[in-house]
Order: structure tokens, then C-alpha cells, then sequence
């Protein structure tokens, strides 16, 4: 279990900013980090990874204490043990994709390197330079190097928000595998309700550097009555009138489709928003 | 003897160049890095050969270096070497002279490369000096480069410095841009001319290919 309460004040032009983040987080769980931009989920992981250093506090990582303001103790990020994705990848372009794994290693396996290639299907490409890479690829890439020292923590910064619906779909897949077969306790930052639905099986909200609300996914929506078979998580495009109800058109994944509300539903909603819409499945048709 | 001076031109710039590129790299990276208050005094003192006359500097040296001064007396009574008027002498100058044209491209390449790469090594568990040997120098060679050349050429042409704390010994101190004055003084313009096509083809060459190479460096890393 690891164990964190940490404050940390920022300066920014005239206003001060105060991050506190007060949360424990199980062994082996994928967790996700949602919030919207600005409000410090990427000095969350910062701060854990040890890139940055709290003001006061501690962190406590099964009983190994990374950081304490009171002891004195803050280990530097050599020391800490973990795997950070950086959003902007970081590959090193002097290196292969292969050196660029072995460059990870502390100790050489490179059957390890191997299954790991085989993990995010870039076998074919271990000897290409990363400019050579698309972006996608290049996320995997930085995925597997950040796992190839067999880290205790898995942290990663918006892996995912220059990527596109397909290549997003495919990296999810590659993380879901990843935890699946090595287990690690991760942490992504993600602004998708479908991916942390598909990839977490607990979530902390982050609002103005604070964790307001946390658990599994199901508190973004804060509606316990629900008990729909059916469940997705889907962004307003359009409302419009027709006589008496509303046509809302939603955004589920890549699919477009249409529902009925009534104006007293539409008041609370804006086009933009994101929503839970839920069916019961008494008669699906399902086509094959 | 026109050999002989351009010889020890290029034997300048390179010892000069070598020095410069071991104890530039720690100096650039310390500034690339530091949060010291300072800092602006450093890059102060290390911008100044850009601005200052050449003599001024030139001067100072033949104060604190020569014979009479505490520096000069304790190397000639203890190493039996005399700072001034000596190879020695010119290397000193040349080197203090040179100092920003090695420090701030090598600066400002640390820089300019993205932070996540350090952070990611840094992660990755490698040292700060595992990190700027394996991720940083090779990711900036081509500022290295820009730094090795401008050091290289500027030495060669260097002027006031030398002629100040160096003198004119032919053979010893006396390096092509000097020779070249010294010509045009004894109306010798053949051999001056000589000395300065000579400088003038050999530098445009050193700068031809640091910008060829540049382009394929440039290339590799994007």
C-alpha cells in the first residue's frame, strides 16, 4: 500500500496555488487521475516520482518511506523505483527502440525486452530510431521502456491525448496487458470517461490540486440509483426541439446516436457535456 | 619560417580547443542546471571576452602573470616556468579569450533539449552522469560541434591577446595573424598576403564542413 499526504505551494504570476494530496492507493491497482487541465494532476505524479519535491509531508510505500519533511528523507527519482510515461514521450533520439529498452534495464534480460516487444507488437520495428515512429508507436515504446526495469510503481502523464480514437483504443489495450501480466500498481491521468471505465478499477478526482472524491468509477456520476445493464459514458453534440421533447445527439466512443429528453432534463444540460446515459436491456436486438 | 608560424597557429588553436572543450562541458552543464542566485555574475564574467578589447585583457594578464606578480613568481620558482612572452603564456590567453565561444553553444544546447529526456533517464534510475554522457552530450553533438570550431577559429585568428602577453618570438609566440601585421609593417606584402589567403582559405573550409555536418546532425535528431 502506498501511503501519501503531501502540500506543495506554487507561485504563479499573482496567485498562489496549494496542492495537498492526502490519498492511499492499494498494491497492484490501476488507477486513474481525473480532472480537468490545471488542476495538478500531472504534479501529483510528479511529486511522486520524486521530478519534484513537496513542501511538507510524506510518502510511504509499503512501509519504505520515499519522502518525509520531518525525517529529512527525500529520495531522489533514481532511487524511488518507478516507471513515468512522459506526454511527450521522451524517447532518446541518439538510441534505437531497442537501446533505447536496454538503456532502461538495470540488469540485462533481453528475453524480457523481447515479450515485451511482442506485448505492444513492435518486434519489426526494435531497430528503427524513434523519428522514424509515428506517434503511436512511439507511445508504446516509451510504455514498454518505462516497464523494462520491472518498476513497483507505473505512472503515466496523459499517455494518450495526442492520439487518436484507434491508436487510443490500441494503447489501452497495450496497458490493460501490461498490468495483466506484470502486475504493477499504476497511476494514469486520463480526461476520458470511456478509458477510465475501461481501464481502472479505481478513480481519483483531482480539483484545484486536491483529491475531492475518490473510489470505483462509478462516483464520476455520483448516481447510485442506476441500475441499467447498459452503460455509457457519451458527450452532448446537439439538442434540438421537436414538439414537445428534446432530440439530444451523442457522442458513445466513435458512434453517433440520438435520444429523447424532456425540457426539464434539457435544462440541466449544456452541448459539451458529458453524461451517463443507461437502458435497461429487457429486449436488445442484437445483430451479429 | 612561413610553416613554422602556421604550425604553431594551429598547435595553439588545438591545445587551445582541447583545454576549452574538457573544462567547458562541466562549466556549460552547471549553468544549464543551476538555480544559484549567482549565476548572472558567472555568465557575466564568462561573456566578457565577447566585449572587452582584446588588450584589455591582454594587459591584465601581463600584470597578474608576469615575473614580478605573486602568480608569475610562484610558477617560475616553483615549476621554473615563465607565464609571460612563452607558450605557455599565449595558451593562458587564448584559452580565457576563447572561453564563451566554447561555454555558450554547449549551454544552450543543454538547454534547448527537452527537460522529459533527463527526467525520463533520471527515472530510469541513471545517474546525472550517466545521463549527460549517454542522453545529453550525444543528443547535442551538433552544438559541440558549433563550440569546438568557433573555439578553433577564433583562436587562429586571435590577435590582441597574443601580441600582449605573447609578444612576437617567431617560433614561439609569434602565430599568422601576428606575422601578417608584422609583414605589412616591413612592406613584405607578398609574404602577408601569403599568411592571410592561407588563414582565409583554411578557416572558410573548417566552417564549410561544420555546416555540412550540422545539416546531417540536424537531420538525424529530428
Amino acid at each position: 500500500m502506498i501511503e501519501i499526504d503531501i502540500q506543495k505551494s506554487f507561485k504563479n504570476k499573482n496567485e498562489q496555488i496549494n496542492f495537498h494530496f492526502k490519498t492511499t492507493i492499494e498494491n497492484n491497482s490501476i488507477n486513474a487521475i481525473f480532472g480537468q487541465s490545471g488542476s495538478g494532476k500531472t504534479t501529483f505524479l510528479r511529486l511522486l516520482s520524486g521530478l519534484e519535491t513537496p513542501d511538507i509531508g510524506y510518502i510511504k510505500v509499503n512501509d519504505k518511506i520515499w519522502f518525509d519533511s520531518k525525517k529529512k528523507i527525500n529520495l531522489v527519482p533514481q532511487k524511488r523505483d518507478v516507471g513515468f510515461v512522459f506526454q511527450d514521450y521522451a524517447l532518446f533520439p541518439n538510441m534505437s527502440v531497442i537501446k533505447n529498452l536496454r538503456f532502461a534495464q538495470q540488469e540485462k534480460n533481453e528475453n524480457f525486452l523481447q515479450e515485451l516487444l511482442e506485448i505492444v507488437d513492435l518486434k519489426e520495428l526494435q531497430n528503427k530510431f524513434p523519428n522514424a515512429l509515428s506517434g503511436g508507436e512511439k507511445q508504446r515504446v516509451a510504455l514498454i521502456r518505462a516497464v523494462a526495469r520491472r518498476p513497483k510503481l507505473f505512472l503515466l502523464d496523459e499517455a494518450f491525448s495526442a492520439l487518436d480514437y484507434s491508436m487510443r483504443q490500441q494503447l489501452q489495450d497495450s496497458i490493460d496487458k501490461i498490468h495483466k501480466s506484470f502486475k504493477m500498481t499504476t497511476l494514469f491521468i486520463s480526461h476520458d470517461i470511456s478509458e477510465v471505465y475501461r481501464l481502472s478499477s479505481h478513480i481519483k478526482i483531482v480539483k484545484n490540486g486536491k483529491i475531492v472524491k475518490e473510489g470505483t468509477p462509478d462516483i464520476l456520476f455520483d448516481n447510485s440509483k442506476i441500475s441499467g445493464k447498459f452503460k455509457f459514458s457519451a458527450k452532448i453534440l446537439k439538442i434540438k426541439k421537436a414538439d414537445i421533447v428534446y432530440i439530444i445527439t451523442l457522442l458513445i466512443g466513435n458512434n453517433l446516436t440520438k435520444v429523447v429528453a424532456t425540457k426539464e432534463e434539457v435544462n440541466k444540460l449544456n452541448t459539451g457535456d458529458t453524461i451517463l446515459v443507461a437502458t435497461k436491456a429487457f429486449n436488445p436486438i442484437i445483430i451479429i | 619560417m612561413f610553416l613554422e608560424t602556421m604550425l604553431l597557429t594551429f598547435k595553439v588553436a588545438l591545445h587551445t580547443t582541447c583545454i576549452l572543450f574538457i573544462i567547458g562541458i562541466p562549466i556549460a552543464f552547471w549553468l544549464s542546471t543551476t538555480k544559484s542566485k549567482f549565476k548572472p555574475i558567472f555568465e557575466t564574467i564568462i561573456s566578457m571576452p565577447l566585449v572587452l578589447p582584446p588588450s584589455v585583457i591582454g594587459f591584465y594578464l601581463l600584470i597578474f602573470l608576469g615575473p614580478s606578480s605573486f602568480t608569475g613568481s610562484f610558477f617560475e620558482d616553483w615549476f621554473d616556468m615563465r607565464l609571460v612572452f612563452s607558450y605557455e603564456g599565449i595558451i593562458i590567453g587564448s584559452t580565457i579569450f576563447s572561453f564563451p565561444f566554447m561555454v555558450h553553444p554547449i549551454q544552450s544546447g543543454l538547454q534547448s533539449l527537452p527537460k522529459s529526456l533527463t527526467e525520463a533517464s533520471y527515472t530510469l534510475g541513471k545517474s546525472k552522469l550517466q545521463t549527460l554522457f549517454y542522453i545529453q552530450l550525444p543528443n547535442i553533438r551538433a552544438s559541440l560541434l558549433v563550440g569546438v570550431v568557433l573555439t578553433f577559429a577564433h583562436t587562429v585568428g586571435e590577435f590582441g591577446v597574443v601580441l600582449m602577453i605573447g609578444g612576437n618570438i617567431p617560433g614561439v609566440t609569434r602565430l599568422a595573424s601576428i606575422a601578417i601585421y608584422d609583414e605589412v609593417e616591413a612592406l613584405n606584402y607578398d609574404l602577408a598576403n601569403q599568411y592571410a589567403l592561407t588563414l582565409f582559405v583554411i578557416c572558410f573550409i573548417i566552417l564549410l564542413v561544420v555546416y555540412m555536418m550540422n545539416r546531417k546532425f540536424s537531420g538525424v535528431l529530428k
